[in-house]
């Protein structure tokens, strides 16, 4: 039988899986264990969850569905994908909600035992579409999931029938293993790991997992089986990791190479909180993680530990940032490191907390009152998350400034293959802690290169020395309100900024070096944008350029260089309109836009089409 | 034997060449020579000495010390000294703010402040009123007083900011007059003593927007019958001849003559600032006569920078992850070749 598949199984370089069901049935775990699985048999792999902001929202809701999508390829993948090649759907609100992206042809699982009357109607269908021709289009599967799990389990002692029930999402991910060829060994590994004392719910999901498995072989309801070989990627040592571990991680490394401690002052916010979780967890290595009372006590703790001379962080999404800004101004004019990491999502006001956009770029460039530059830099992939954290630690520390980390919700819980990197292969982080007093030593000396000023900690003797809010003598330190003084230390800050312009990489196009139309994006629509200019490139449209920012203020040296080399120029950005902004003020070009703000990520159709008609 | 040799420092060594530019007479200027006098008393290496201010008068204080300092934002100061203390434990770390700056626009941060239990010492300037902005009212000032803001007489009750505190879960509240420097001084050292967060209210007087708030309860010639300065372990007795004293009636303290009615010294209830029970501290804090002044309540507890230090150490000492290489390389990873 297994021979037999594998002879049919039909190879292909990508698919797209999407898992969905109600916020209760799992559909996480059950879209993680299969990212993991096919990311340990060597595929690439790019995840996205999508689930509502209530925590339960009642049962069979059209708007408590949660889902998880995987990509993966045996080719590179940089997105989580937008076309279907299979939706599992555990009941008819999933069923309604998700159909609209499966392509036409491609299969459909359902779990028939869940198309009752009563969830009919919640999910507003007038007929059961499994019945009435609507989906003529698609190969639906029926399987009787639930009563399927109950028979598995009807042997196991001391199962409620809530643990049956919720089991059945492993009875699924038994189907798709087998569908997609995949071992179910893995996961079972994992019920070991999870339920290490509970040895009946190891054995219960092992048998539902299995089922899952056995039933789709033997019962031979899917005619095809689909083989999808490992990625060619660089050789080395991955793992799977989510955008916000990343981050988190960065940071770690951050510390241990600068060798100061880490500290992290934070208040929970969607969906920047699972840096907090990550971070508290790691003590071991004396990471202070405070959880603060509100958003401005989280930086305004981090700004005293700074003072104090550890590695600051605060993390935080759009509506914190706004409650962050007077004190990111403070630690500006102090001149004190302080990483400020923006998880954004949609805004404004609360907007929609789970769901992804770009639109707080100008709030991290200009939300503060007075002149009042910062470092802005941004991720662009989960697995980046942690070079640009990194990144954001090395040049607080460098250059004496606040650095806002840019990331997004999309790959904030997006996951991908990280290649780990050994603290020995991370580049230096310097400082610039003095550590004796000397004669005539001020709290202001700055670095010539740098303009950094140093770093003068409570504890150094004969160093003690007052900051504050207020304006300083730019030699002396003291409080000053001469009027050259002023505009010569907003000059000196200002330039602070701008001279990291000599620190950070040049932009480097991809696909084309000149040509008719560069693409321009910055952070986490890498994905999206790169695979729909390589879409055209393999397409034979070898005119379009692509160059994508993750340096946002200050600018790569070389930006304006590189735009005078395309007759054309498309900055796209899920939001009004932003970058595109900042662009137009540094550089008298024209831009087109290209931008969407439904909390969704670009489709790469609506850009292969924007692009086409823009070379046409 | 002692293996360093402390510094002696006097109390010049805590201040700076900068011009004090407080209103003549204000007690602000008490307040910073008191802390500056106390300094020296309490063993602490100036260099490990930090004030963190807020905004307003008072919170220019660190410019004038010559200690580290930072100037803070408006209200946020019980936050930044939250990071510094817990960056760096073994710092002498102050917060120096007003009514305004704690009582308003950082009334979270001092709630929470005091809940949690850092190691912190707090110098609250109360002046029931709005100095920098020039005489609006504050969370402190009284019904139907007239400010700037309030022509017509203030329609919104005060905090009581020791009622507060303790209802926030202070362990160390002390109240004194802006201008009783000594019992200041004192009040200083024992606060730097205190494990803990120690607050301590200063009835400072604002001689431009405010003069006279507290001068029926501190000035000179009243001060002793008004005011009773309670000192652990020692009855509750005031007056200029020493025969007031209190008691407790029902649920409420009741001022009593020594020697009149059979009332004896022994009658007297003791102070007992230790007591984790903060009921009597509380009835302490709202009596408008006598007012009480001193230490109210002193209760040790254990900090939160002692909690989260044992559970490092406890997670260091189990732990296989020494080193960042250990986590990344750490569950489930996979060979690309």
């Amino acid at each position: 039988m297994i021979t037999e598949k594998m002879n049919q199984a039909e190879s292909l370089d990508a698919v797209v899986i999407r898992f969905v069901g109600d916020s209760g049935d799992g559909m996480q775990l059950t879209g993680t264990q299969f990212s993991d699985t096919s990311a340990m048999f060597g595929n690439d792999v790019a995840t996205f969850p999508n689930y509502p902001s209530e925590i339960r929202a009642p049962q069979g809701s059209l708007y408590g569905v949660s889902g998880f999508q995987v990509h993966i390829g045996s080719v590179e993948v940089s997105t989580p994908g937008d076309n279907l090649d299979l939706l599992v759907a555990m009941n008819p609100a999933g069923l309604k909600t998700n159909l609209y992206a499966v392509k036409p042809g491609q299969t459909i699982i359902v779990d028939v035992d869940s198309f009752t009357k009563k969830n009919l109607e919640k999910a507003q269908y007038e007929t059961n579409p499994l019945h009435d021709g609507s989906l003529e289009n698609y190969r639906v599967v029926e399987v009787p999931m639930t009563s399927l799990t109950k028979e598995a389990l009807k042997d196991i002692e001391g199962l409620d029938n809530k643990s049956i029930t919720r089991s059945k999402n492993m009875f699924a991910l038994g189907m798709v293993y087998w569908l997609y060829d995949r071992s179910p060994e893995h996961t079972i590994e994992f019920f070991h790991k999870k339920f290490r004392n509970k040895p009946h719910l190891i054995e219960a999901n092992t048998k539902v997992l299995n089922a899952g498995f056995f039933y789709a072989e033997t019962i031979e309801l899917i005619p095809n089986s689909y083989s999808i070989s490992p990625a060619k990627m660089a050789g080395g040592t991955y793992r799977i990791i989510m955008g916000n571990t990343a981050t988190a991680w960065g940071f770690l490394a951050a510390a241990e190479k600068s060798g100061l401690e880490l500290f992290l002052g934070s208040y929970p916010i969607t969906p920047a909180t699972d840096i907090l979780h990550e971070l508290v967890k790691h003590k071991h290595f004396g990471v202070k993680a405070f959880q603060a009372e509100d958003e401005i006590a989280g930086i305004s703790s981090a700004i005293g530990a700074s003072f104090a001379g550890d590695l600051a962080i605060t993390t935080t999404s759009g509506p914190g940032l706004a409650l962050k800004g007077e004190a990111l101004g403070l630690a500006m004019m102090i001149e004190l490191p302080l990483v400020v990491v923006n998880v954004q999502r949609g805004g404004p006001s609360t907007g929609l907390p789970t769901k992804t956009e770009q639109s707080d770029l100008l709030q991290a460039m200009y939300g503060r009152n007075g002149e009042s530059p910062v470092i802005v830099l941004a991720a662009s992939t989960p697995a980046n998350c942690f070079t640009y954290a990194y990144q954001a630690a090395k040049l607080a520390l460098e250059h004496m400034t606040p650095v806002v980390l840019l990331t997004d919700g999309y790959i904030a819980n997006g996951s991908a293959p990280w290649k780990i990197k050994k603290l020995e292969e991370l580049p230096e982080i310097k400082n610039h802690i003095v550590k004796e007093a000397k004669e005539n030593w001020h709290p202001y000396d700055r670095d010539e290169e740098t303009l950094a000023r140093n770093w003068a900690i409570p504890g150094t003797p004969g160093l003690e020395h007052r900051v504050g809010g207020l304006e300083k003598d730019r030699i002396t330190g003291d409080v000053s309100h001469v009027p050259e003084n002023h505009e010569i230390m907003t000059h000196t800050r200002a330039e602070k900024v701008k001279r990291v312009q000599n620190y950070i990489p040049e932009v480097v196009p991809e696909f084309a070096e000149e040509g008719d139309l560069l693409v321009i994006g910055w952070g986490g629509t890498y994905g999206s944008l790169h695979s729909a200019v390589k879409q055209l490139n393999s397409e034979g449209y070898k005119n379009i350029g692509f160059a994508h920012f993750n340096y946002i203020n200050p600018l790569p040296k070389n930006t304006g260089e590189l735009l005078k080399k395309f007759k054309k120029i498309v900055v796209c950005e899920l939001n009004n309109g932003q970058f595109v902004n900042v662009l137009r003020m540094h550089f008298n070009q024209d831009f087109l836009q290209h931008n969407k703000i439904q909390g969704l990520p670009f489709a790469n159709s609506e850009l292969i089409e924007k692009f086409k008609q823009l070379v046409k | 034997m002692e293996t360093t040799i402390q510094k002696k420092y006097t109390y010049k060594d805590f201040g700076n060449d900068q011009e004090v530019r407080w209103c003549p007479g204000c007690d602000d200027y008490v307040i910073l020579r008191s802390v500056q006098k106390a300094l020296p008393e309490m063993g602490v290496k100036k260099e490990d000495v930090v004030f963190i201010s807020g905004i307003g008068c008072s919170s220019r204080f660190p410019y004038y010390m010559g200690t580290y300092g930072m100037h803070g934002i408006h209200g946020r100061a019980p936050a930044i000294a939250s990071g510094v203390k817990l960056a760096n434990p073994d710092l002498s770390v102050w917060v120096i703010t007003g009514d305004g700056d704690s009582m308003a626009i950082g009334g979270n941060h001092f709630i929470h402040v005091l809940r949690r239990n850092i190691d912190l010492n707090i110098i609250l300037f109360n002046n029931e009123i709005y100095g920098l902005t020039k005489g609006q009212f504050s969370p402190t000032s009284l019904v139907g007083q007239k400010t700037k803001s309030s022509p017509f007489g203030n329609t919104q009750p005060p905090f009581s900011p020791g009622e507060l505190a303790i209802g926030a879960q202070a362990r160390f509240f002390a109240r004194i007059g802006g201008n009783a420097p000594k019992e200041m001084s004192d009040i200083f050292v024992e606060a730097e003593k205190f494990k803990g967060t120690s607050l301590i209210e200063v009835l400072q007087n604002c001689v431009i927007f405010n003069d006279g708030c507290y001068v029926k309860y501190t000035d000179k010639t009243v001060r002793e019958d008004k005011q009773l300065f309670v000192e652990h372990g020692k009855p509750m007795i005031f007056g200029k001849d020493k025969n007031k004293g209190l008691v407790l009636k029902g649920l409420k303290l009741e001022t009593v003559t020594i020697g009149e009615n059979g009332i004896t010294e022994d009658d007297i209830l003791v102070h007992d600032a230790k007591e984790k029970d903060p009921t009597m501290h509380q009835m302490l804090v709202r009596l408008e006569y006598p007012l009480v002044t001193g230490i109210i309540r002193s209760f040790e507890d254990v900090t939160l920078e002692e909690r989260e230090n044992a559970l490092t150490e406890q997670i260091k000492a189990k732990s296989d992850f020494k080193v960042t290489n250990d986590l990344f390389f750490s569950g489930e990873t996979y060979q690309v070749k």
